[in-house]
């Protein structure tokens, strides 16, 4: 391996050329996707049995989110997005500097979306809304009342969003750990404006995680918003 | 002239040699070590799955439930087939033999991604740790479909564990579709396009693309089925407003197709062997290749057949049927070259020549069979029966098994640069066919007079059969048995081969056997069209010169 | 295959810019849709715009952000088979349950 590394930085040994041995991480990454897009697509299939099959617990569930916090986490993955892109784009022309600055703030961007998720998580928890048997306890009075012939459809879109925002948060914190392992060789300039697919393929993977919010958001959060509970 | 190659190879350093220590072999980035890492992996799987088969047959002598209880027996059938299927089937021909021959196939040095390879391994072998707690800990009993809400709620067994297990070995099969999609798309050599591929390339890019698309499914599906086990949630659950229906489409989305993941690189095998063994360029060469793809795109659109007998719409149920009979095409067009490519060549009756001819015999039993289980109204009458049984055994055993078998013959003398025992080839290689067709034949007899699968006990007019079939398993057990110990045997007394003692086309058997860990010591170019015997003196005159020159 | 030969642009920035303000005027458009009840006009009329809005969010992130518009044919590809697939999916476990009669009144409540 040695020998032949020392010809081109970077250059695995069994690659022929540079170009090749970006194109196959381009291209792995691509199918990598595809695996991703069938993983969550069990979970969209499930959503839409169950939507179509139960869809006024759909509508009283969906109620229960919290569209502020929701939509504000929209907002900060698509401006975290953004500063994917753009270190991407700065990885390519080689400045270094300006490539730390947007991976840092893309990190900070997917921890804030994480806490937010947090915040939510405790709320729902906090109210007995967890779907596992030992944490179900909804509150059948009160302002938050679900009405009890509707809990256990409210039960099954809560463990539908649990489950794919579960999912989808796990692969933040997947995603913060890439960005962190990528900020690292950044700072020991193991990037130059030949070889940084390591930036471009991670780029990849931080804006599909992305797309799949861009779906869970309307299909969670905004199914049952103009839904008043009671006003049917 | 033969003398003088096995000198030069045997003074070269090769795969082999090159480092002894575990370490060299358990960090090897090497795709042809990691290749044997699996052998040795699934042989053990394969072992074990055997002896679950064994208790089967041995309980099902008699009509009366003797020998196991009916726990027992639900927990040994089922893990006899999680084993056979997850830690055997699917990984056998592309993580054994692909693994092995994709690179040497392609002129590359390796896989696109060694030590993703390699961690697919490792990610199989802890998933293997696990199904083998599962076993000690008492294995599991809900057939190895895992349908729910029984799996879910009612089965006592480690359902959770194993469900876990199979997770993890999901990502192992998806590392290594991934991988060799991006090899076959970007690490081919100069001159070897997509039409002078061998057809075993053309078969695993197919089964890479299923294993890319349909592995994640069944991924998420037991991750589910997990949670709600483990937490209660009720995902599947009708007591608590779940579809039990909705899992058998999400498994199914896998599970057919999974069988092509089994079948396709058999098939892929069984082009190199039938086109090698008679000296003649495959029929219809891109026929096979297309129906490869074919069959991997058709596989995706028929997995309702399975739920027939479920609340599954029969409007729905028709498409199914329609689609599943559509499969038997591409299947047929393969069947059909292979047997065109025979007519007329000059067939060398080699071992394994006789498992390619095997093969032919066995799917087309095996296909056909399937085509009365896609018959919506005759389905009614067979599902569950042992005609399911007989027709997937002459699928993934009288198929997949077979190719399995006649691949590793084919490629030994590459794999360890020796030969083995021929006589003991054939003997074996017949006894595996006699042993298969008593075992399985009779099955097919049983299911149609009713016998119901998953039963330990049954009425005492179905016991001749059953001993027919313990019979032949016995036979099967043998056959399998003595193809160990002769290998085993070649690897330090078989006679030295050179590059290429098939005299057959193809860039591995370019190189030396075994091959040097870089596989080619020049960069090879590709020149001519696949299965092109009448240049195998010309590239073997090639070859010595450089072996020479070396 | 290697060969870019779409190249990209030289300052995708403005494209960048570009679809960052798409998403952010499309995610406060399906806020803005989804407070209104559509139902009534059209039962699945609030899922349709919602999906809607989204497909045209996620293509503009495939298409820009992941440069997919730029990329090479084996790409754009992986991509629709992907979405292809899936399609598969959804759509013959839908068409089971949508002609089996009665889905979903009978089987909801
Ligand atoms: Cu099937």
């Amino acid at each position: 391996m040695a020998e032949h590394a020392t010809h081109v930085e970077g250059l695995a040994h069994h690659f022929v050329s540079m170009e090749q041995q970006k194109e196959a991480g381009m291209v792995g990454m691509w199918i990598f996707l595809l695996t991703e897009i069938m993983f969550f697509g069990g979970l969209f299939l499930a959503y839409t049995i169950y939507r179509t099959t139960y869809p006024e617990g759909f509508l009283f569930g969906s109620h229960l989110l919290n569209v502020k916090l929701g939509g504000t986490n929209t907002v900060v993955l698509i401006v975290s997005s953004l500063t994917m892109a753009m270190a991407v784009y700065y990885s390519q022309k080689g400045d270094r500097k300006k490539l730390l600055a947007f991976l840092a703030l893309t990190l900070i961007l997917g921890l804030a979306f994480l806490g937010i998720k947090y915040v939510e998580y405790s709320t729902k928890i906090h109210d007995g809304l967890f779907p596992a048997a030992a944490t179900w306890n909804p509150p059948s009075e009160g302002e938050h009342a679900i009405p009890v012939e509707k809990q256990q459809a409210v039960h099954v879109f809560l463990w539908i969003y649990f489950l794919m925002t579960g999912l989808h948060a796990v692969h933040m914190i997947v995603g913060a750990g890439i960005l962190i392992t990528l900020i690292i060789m950044a700072q020991r300039g193991k990037f130059t404006k030949n070889y940084n697919s390591p930036v471009e393929i991670s780029g990849l993977y931080w804006h599909f995680v992305d797309i799949v919010w861009i779906f869970l958001f309307p299909l969670l959060y905004l199914t049952g918003y103009h839904f008043t509970p009671g006003g049917h | 002239m033969a003398t003088e190659v096995m000198e030069t190879t045997e003074s070269r350093v090769n795969y082999l040699n090159n480092g002894t220590t575990v370490k060299s072999w358990l960090l090897t980035l090497d795709h042809k070590r990691i290749g044997l890492l699996y052998l040795f992996s699934i042989s053990f799987f394969f072992a074990i799955g055997g002896i679950y088969a064994t208790l089967i047959r041995l309980e099902l002598i008699t009509p009366q439930g003797d020998l196991l209880t009916p726990e027992m027996y639900n927990r040994v059938f089922t893990m006899h087939g999680v084993i056979m299927i997850f830690f055997f089937l699917i990984p056998s021909i592309p993580a054994v033999l692909g693994n092995f021959l994709l690179p040497l196939m392609l002129g590359a040095k390796d896989v696109a991604f060694p030590k993703l390879n390699l961690l697919s391994w490792y990610i199989f072998i802890i998933g293997g740790c696990l199904m083998l707690y599962t076993m000690l800990s008492g294995g599991i009993d809900t057939g190895w479909t895992f349908y729910p809400p029984y799996s879910s709620i009612y089965s006592n067994s480690q359902v959770t564990i194993a469900g876990v297990s199979i997770f993890i070995t999901g990502f192992s099969s998806i590392l290594t579709g991934l991988n060799f999609m991006v090899t076959i798309h970007t690490m081919r050599a100069p001159g070897l396009t997509w039409f002078r591929l061998p057809l075993f390339v053309w078969a695993h890019y197919a089964t890479s693309l299923i294993q890319v698309l349909g592995t994640p499914v069944i991924a998420i599906t037991v991750l589910a089925l997990a949670f709600e086990r483990t937490l209660k949630i009720g995902i599947f659950d009708p007591k608590l407003g779940g579809d039990p229906v909705l899992f058998q489409h999400m498994f199914w989305f896998y599970s057919h197709p999974a069988v092509y993941i089994m079948i396709l690189p058999s098939m892929g095998v069984i082009s190199e062997l039938i086109a090698n063994m008679t000296r003649k360029r495959i029929f219809g060469y891109n026929f096979v290749a297309f129906s490869s793809l074919a069959i991997a795109v058709f596989g995706f659109l028929v997995w309702g057949h399975h739920m027939f007998t479920t609340s599954q719409s029969m409007y729905t149920g028709m498409v199914f049927s329609l689609i599943s009979y559509a499969v038997a095409i591409p299947s047929a067009i393969k069947t059909f070259n292979w047997t065109a490519t025979i007519y007329k060549g000059s067939v060398s009756f080699d071992t394994p020549m006789i498992y390619a001819l095997a093969f032919l015999g066995l799917f087309t039993i095996g296909g056909m069979t399937g085509l009365f289980l896609a018959a919506l109204g005759l389905d009614v009458h067979l599902h569950d029966t042992y005609f399911v049984v007989a027709h997937f055994h002459y699928v993934m055993v009288g198929s997949a098994v077979i190719g399995y078998l006649g691949g590793i013959h084919y490629w030994w003398p590459k794999i360890t640069g020796r030969m083995y025992s021929e006589f003991l080839g054939r003997i074996s290689a017949v006894i595996i066919f006699i042993g298969f067709n008593l075992t399985f034949l009779p099955q097919f007899v049983l299911g149609q007079l009713g016998m119901p699968r998953r039963y330990h006990a049954y009425v005492p007019e179905f016991q001749v059969l059953h001993i027919l079939s313990s019979a032949g398993a016995s036979i099967l057990a043998v056959g399998f048995t003595l193809p160990v110990i002769y290998l085993a045997w070649s690897i330090k007394y078989g006679e030295k081969v050179g590059p290429n003692p098939w005299m057959a086309s193809g860039l591995e058997w370019q190189t030396s056997s075994p091959p040097p860990t870089e596989n080619f010591t020049y960069q090879p170019v590709v020149t001519h069209e696949p299965y092109e015997f009448e240049n195998v003196e010309e590239i073997k005159q090639a070859r010595q010169a450089e072996l020479q020159r070396a | 295959m290697a060969e870019h030969s779409h190249a990209h642009p030289d300052n995708p920035l403005k494209y960048y810019i570009g679809v960052f303000t798409l998403l952010l005027v499309m995610t406060g458009l399906t806020v803005f849709v989804a407070k209104y009840d559509l139902e009534h006009i059209w039962p699945p009329l609030n899922i349709i715009v919602a999906m809607t809005i989204a497909v045209i969010k996620a293509t503009a992130v495939v298409m820009i952000f992941m440069h997919v518009r730029w990329s090479s044919r084996l790409t754009q590809l992986i991509v629709v088979s992907g979405i292809f697939w899936l399609i598969i999916m959804l759509a013959f476990t839908v068409s089971d349950y949508y002609t089996r009669g009665g889905w979903p009144t009978t089987l909801g409540q």
